[in-house]
């Protein structure tokens, strides 16, 4: 990429494609002035509200209104008032602990996994079926059969999680293991290193780069994912409270909802882009 | 009986109508330095692979100070064609990742002191944290060498070393080789496509004939005395008695060399032997 001559320009753009699209929105938002139908049962109109009653107000909220909300969460994030009123810091805290505990689980079982699919032709060939057939499948399809056998709702969430987790990370574990230069092995071979010494020294840091992205792509789709699953399930987590706000007919929730969704799947993609900063290696 | 010694050595590739070569049959000295020159194809890197344990020979058999070789161990050190780095590794890395497998024993910091000392040797001391793709290509085939030499082995296989390398590097890194080999009298097998570098490096040539059933077609002896300087060596008239004799060779008789039957000795020739050593003048 060719260094910029003027760096502020670019961060000038973005805050003027904002400034535009904010503007948008507030005209688009604006509560029309209405008058209220002279005919109206007056009991009706103090009970919905009386721009609603006219039929001239949307439930889209202004900026301003989203930016007060958000304000408002981001000092309170953790309070807790009852199963449907909790702060969003709690909803997102559950959301990543189910994502963290699905994903270690596939990362704990994938990478060994593809290491063996890796090195053995033969484990290739006979597991390779199986993985053609379950890795497009969309991971919420096994959620009423995760429910019918996990039982725990919460726990059939980390199952979803992990299933959609594992195929990236083994499909890419296994392919950069059976790729690994047949001179690093043939090195390692000549100087009689152990089958274990080699796997760790050699294939490892070999195929760390592809096993990263694998594990790079995976935590994409989990956070994708957990927002629906927790839709299906319920009782806590960011995808819950989506949707609880969407019965609350609360849009402005369900937009600082969204914006927080959006910036925690941005951290944990600079986390995971940063690990494989870390192992990769130039030739 | 030799230090190294190769008997009815034959490999067929599986799917392969004949063999790449077989009938092969020498011996190599303790200390001595012997480099193979054939054509592609000729099953130079083969030879070079049973040897190393890397590749197994479909018949025949290779012997090494008394025992027989199977797989690779580590009284072989080998320098890779393609160097063979671990990229993710410093150079100094790269070397003690051999030292420590030939010494497990050893504590960290003798590793490290023997693995410095090897990097000196091939004049690498202010490369030692540089990555790979910091180094050159003759510094990293430096590296590869290095690696090689530092588990001490008794004996070193070469597989091409130099031939990615330009002309100026080739030559610097052949005095190097050529310095370290005299002073560890170690025992070398070489593979080269160079017949200077041949002439240059080795005290014997194998000649191999054309691939498929390739066969040890003539053995080379190199008198010219040592130590040998690049600069000058090609002033000795012997010299070129050899180059004509190999060249003649490669270009003419490689492909239509028949051997007069399986398990004969390779003839053995000494081009230019018959001239008087020069008198330094």
């Amino acid at each position: 990429m060719t260094t910029l001559r003027k760096p502020w320009l670019a961060p000038l753009l973005s805050v003027l494609l904002l400034a535009f699209l904010l503007g948008v929105w507030q005209l688009a938002a604006q509560p029309e002035t209405t008058v209220v139908d002279p005919g109206l049962d007056p009991e009706y109109a103090a009970l919905i509200g009386a721009a609603a009653a006219g039929g001239g107000q949307s439930a889209m909220p202004t900026p301003g209104e989203v930016g007060g909300k958000l304000w408002a969460h981001l000092t309170d994030p953790f309070y807790d008032r009852g199963t449907n009123d909790k702060g969003l810091g709690i909803q997102i805290g559950y959301s990543l602990a189910r994502v963290l505990a699905g994903y270690l689980i596939a990362v704990a079982l994938a990478v060994p996994l593809g290491f063996l699919i890796g090195m053995s032709p033969l484990a290739y060939r006979a597991l390779d079926p199986y993985i053609q057939v379950l890795k497009p499948i969309s991971p919420l399809a096994w959620m009423p059969l995760a429910l019918y056998t996990i039982k725990d709702s919460g726990t059939s969430a980390v199952f979803v999680i992990f299933i959609c987790s594992v195929w990236p990370i083994l499909v890419n574990t296994a392919f950069g293991v059976a790729s690994v230069r047949r001179d690093w092995l043939n090195v390692a071979r000549t100087l009689e290193v152990s089958p274990l010494r080699t796997a760790f020294t050699v294939i490892l840091p070999a195929a760390a780069p592809t096993i990263l992205t694998g594990m790079r792509i995976s935590i994409g789709i989990a956070w994708l994912v957990i927002v629906a699953a927790e839709m299906l399930v319920g009782g806590t987590g960011i995808g819950y409270f989506v949707w609880n706000e969407w019965n609350n007919l609360s849009i402005a929730n369900i937009i600082v909802a969204i914006l927080v969704i959006g910036v925690v799947g941005m951290a944990l993609d600079t986390m995971l882009a940063r690990l494989a900063r870390a192992v990769s290696y130039r030739e | 009986m030799a230090f190294l010694h190769i008997e009815a050595l034959a490999k067929r590739f599986p799917q392969a109508d004949a063999p790449v070569f077989e009938h092969l049959n020498f011996s190599i000295e303790r200390g001595e330095f012997v480099c193979i020159l054939g054509h592609s194809g000729c099953g130079k890197t083969t030879v070079l692979n049973i040897l190393s344990g890397l590749d197994e020979a479909s018949a025949g058999t290779v012997v090494m100070d008394g025992r027989e070789v199977r797989g690779p161990a580590l009284d072989r050190g080998v320098v890779f064609q393609s160097h063979a780095l671990m990229p993710w590794l410093s150079a100094l890395k790269n070397v003690e990742f051999g030292v420590r497998s030939r010494w497990p024993e050893w504590s960290r910091r003798e590793v490290e002191a023997h693995s410095i000392k090897t990097l000196e040797m091939v004049g690498l001391a202010h490369a030692l944290h540089k990555k790979p793709h910091e180094l050159s290509g003759g510094m990293k085939q430096r590296v590869g060498i290095a690696r090689a030499f530092a588990i001490q082995p008794k004996m070193l296989l070469l597989d091409e070393p130099f031939g990615a390398l330009d002309a100026l590097t080739r030559g610097t890194i052949q005095d190097e080789l050529m310095q370290i080999v005299a002073a560890t009298q170690q025992t070398v097998f070489m593979i080269t496509h160079d017949v200077d570098e041949s002439i240059l490096l080795a005290d014997r040539i194998l000649l191999m004939s054309n691939g498929p059933r390739a066969q040890l077609a003539e053995i080379v002896e190199v008198a010219l005395p040592r130590p040998r300087d690049r600069h000058t060596i090609h002033h000795d008239p012997r010299y070129y008695r050899i180059r004509n004799h190999l060249v003649d060779f490669l270009v003419n008789r490689s492909r239509a060399f028949a051997a007069p039957e399986a398990g004969h000795a390779p003839a053995v020739v000494n081009p230019g032997s018959d001239i008087p050593e020069p008198q330094a003048a």
